[in-house]
């Protein structure tokens, strides 16, 4: 193992774990505007993935058009969610409606393949897979490109807690009976968190699917995100980022190192990274340390 | 209407004191009892081996997952995972020449270790946490099985279970594994219906209700949780010996697997949490629902003249577990048994529903 094999595994685990901090960034919106975990997340993304695929390869829209479209029925989908399930819900112990969304996620895991099958569809978004070069370096166009829709994204989720509806998303993180009083819609700020987390998923589902192939199996990075929500800090967007490019970097070395020994250990990378954070530092990286301890 | 129970009253606290107070219930549970253990007489082979002994031994499996989600208040998404540990354990030291009885003990308690070991995030963190240290127990224990040898016998293998033999008694037969899982299935229930009336299971729904105030009325929250998990645990343990000595009687990765956690999951949350009733209609309802409602779109696609793509059937299975949870989150949190209370409830003043109404 020399040198540049280490940076290139490095360098296109950050960007793949870029790329996982994408799709988390939909479970620390929701985290932190509602506080709660979005176990749907998965199944956003994989519904995503199809949504954009049939809309390229059913209905024939150009990719260019295929996306935003996407996008936005995701968006409107993500409201749906809120109206039809969670709004029902309020004032239910956290626990429940965290178990709403884990059978939300295992529905839409049966709804999806049921309707578009279970064969892996290819989902090809305008740019040829050639490998960049930098140096002798090898880097995955793919997941540069992915890489840096997360950076722009974030940037805007950042710009998004700045302005005057991203301020009520947080009261509304912070206490919903207090944020009625002062006169927020606390239903409708939970469901734009709802319908943004929906279309980031469809971008991550795009930008995965076209790197593996759109089926099933998009849902498994559930687990992933899950991981770099937890390690960066379930309400800290930048966080995200930043164990975005941990785990990614983690995974991509310790799998090339371990594989040979123990055959795939890419999940239990992530597994791993989520009990340590847990028993070490249950807020993660940049969390806020407000964790009820009994 | 059967109930009647308009003008029956207690005049005795021993009487309101019993664990099933009202007279037809004592009929309907014996009824019910007698009924389980003559079923090897009235059922078909089929019935017995294939709906029977599964119902029975998942009711115990929802029972036991229901002490930690029902009772303690605390979430579980790896319950598979213990079950598998239990399987695999009793299976491995029996196969060692251990006698099953004794396997099965050692297997809950490695079960009660590992899940408390993982439980053990609950005593510093809560709620959403536990959730996801649990999925990550799920995973771990997944990717154990796949990737030891020693353990899951290699890449997609299966391990075969040794004969059944418990205390002398040969029980390979259909009859004899149907037995022993009622055995255990009693053994669950009867802890958990006692569970009620002692302090133990005061304390944990104490807890479950605000562990503050639990804390105040100098409830030991610390040491409940962890027992709750380490009870739990072992039960969920040597249920999955159960299910795997008498039921699959060769265990693979998959019968384990995150869908399998739903399966029981849902089992809890349909039937009902902190509910003993619930737990066995659940079971029974998370059991059949797939295969019903297969049939019933079969053949009422067979009628209108469509015919399902295979994608369809095989991800109904799916769709209704994860339908079923929503449904009965948003409509009947406290899922099939307070369907069932309330029915109760009516028909034992039915028709004279102007009188007091007991629970």
């Amino acid at each position: 193992m020399n040198f540049y094999f280490l940076v290139e595994l490095a360098v296109n685990g950050a960007l793949a774990g870029l790329m996982y901090a994408l799709v988390a960034i939909g479970i620390v919106l929701i985290y932190k505007s509602s506080s709660v975990v979005n176990f749907a997340q998965g199944g956003l993304v994989m519904l995503g993935g199809f949504v954009v695929w049939s809309m390229a390869s059913q209905i024939g829209l150009p990719i260019w058009a295929a996306i935003p479209a996407g996008l936005v029925i995701m968006y409107l989908f993500g409201l749906g969610i809120e109206r039809l399930t969670l709004r029902p819900m309020v004032g239910q112990p956290i626990i429940m409606i965290i178990m709403l969304t884990l059978g939300l996620d295992i529905f839409l895991r049966g709804m999806t393949p049921a309707i578009w099958g279970i064969d892996p569809r290819p989902l090809f978004l305008g740019f040829s897979d050639d490998p960049i070069f930098i140096g002798p370096v090898l880097i995955n166009k793919s997941f540069l490109i992915g890489g840096m829709t997360a950076v722009v994204l974030t940037g805007l989720c950042h710009l998004l807690f700045k302005t005057r509806q991203g301020v009520r998303l947080r009261a509304v993180s912070d206490d919903y009976v207090a944020s009625w009083s002062v006169g927020i819609y606390v239903e409708k700020a939970i469901g734009m968190s709802w319908a943004l987390a929906g279309a980031i998923a469809t971008l991550g589902g795009a930008l995965w699917g076209s790197i593996q192939g759109v089926d099933w199996s998009l849902s498994l990075i559930l687990l992933k995100c899950v991981a770099v929500a937890i390690l960066g800090g379930l309400d800290s967007i930048g966080g995200a980022v930043v164990a975005g490019i941990m785990v990614g970097v983690l995974e991509s070395i310790l799998s090339a190192y371990l594989d040979p020994l123990v055959g795939s250990s890419r999940e239990v990378v992530s597994v791993m990274i989520i009990l340590v954070t847990i028993l070490i530092r249950p807020y993660g990286l940049f969390g806020r340390e407000i964790i009820e301890r009994v | 209407m059967f109930y009647r129970l308009a003008g029956i009253y207690h005049t005795q606290y021993k009487t309101e004191r019993r664990v099933l107070n009202f007279p037809f219930d004592r009929f309907q549970v014996g009824l019910v009892f007698l009924l389980a253990v003559t079923a090897p007489w009235w059922a078909s082979k089929l019935l017995l081996a294939g709906y029977l002994l599964p119902w029975i031994i998942w009711s115990a499996a929802a029972l036991s997952l229901n002490l930690i989600m029902g009772w303690a208040g605390q979430i579980h998404l790896g319950y598979a995972a213990v079950m598998a540990i239990g399987a695999y354990s009793s299976i491995h030291l029996s196969l060692l020449g251990l006698p099953i009885s004794l396997a099965l003990l050692a297997s809950g308690l490695a079960s009660a270790v590992i899940g408390l070991v993982f439980g053990a995030a609950a005593l510093r963190v809560k709620g959403l946490y536990l959730a996801i240290s649990t999925l990550a127990l799920q995973f771990l224990v997944q990717w154990i099985i796949v990737h030891v040898p020693a353990i899951g016998g290699g890449h997609a293998a299966t391990v075969q279970a040794p004969p059944f033999k418990l205390l002398g008694l040969n029980l390979s037969s259909d009859t004899g594994s149907y037995y022993a899982a009622l055995a255990w299935c009693l053994v669950v229930t009867v802890f958990m219906v006692n569970l009620q009336r002692t302090s133990f299971g005061r304390a944990l729904v104490a807890l479950r209700e605000k562990d503050y105030a639990a804390e105040m009325l100098g409830v030991n929250t610390f040491y409940y949780k962890t027992m709750a998990f380490w009870v739990s645990s072992f039960l969920g343990g040597v249920t999955g010996a159960v299910l795997a000595f008498s039921y699959y009687r060769a265990v693979t990765v998959e019968q384990f697997s995150i869908d399998v956690s739903i399966q029981v999951l849902a089992m809890v949350i349909i039937g009902g949490l902190g509910s003993i009733v619930g737990s066995f209609l659940g079971a029974g309802f998370i059991l059949l629902a797939p295969s019903i409602i297969n049939n019933f779109l079969s053949s009422a696609s067979s009628a209108m003249g469509v015919t399902l793509n295979v994608a369809w059937l095989t991800n109904i299975q799916l769709m209704t577990y994860g339908g079923l949870i929503m449904v009965f989150l948003i409509f009947e949190p406290l899922g099939l048994a307070k369907i069932y209370f309330n029915l109760r409830n009516y028909l034992l003043v039915w028709p004279f529903g102007y009188t007091r109404r007991q629970i």
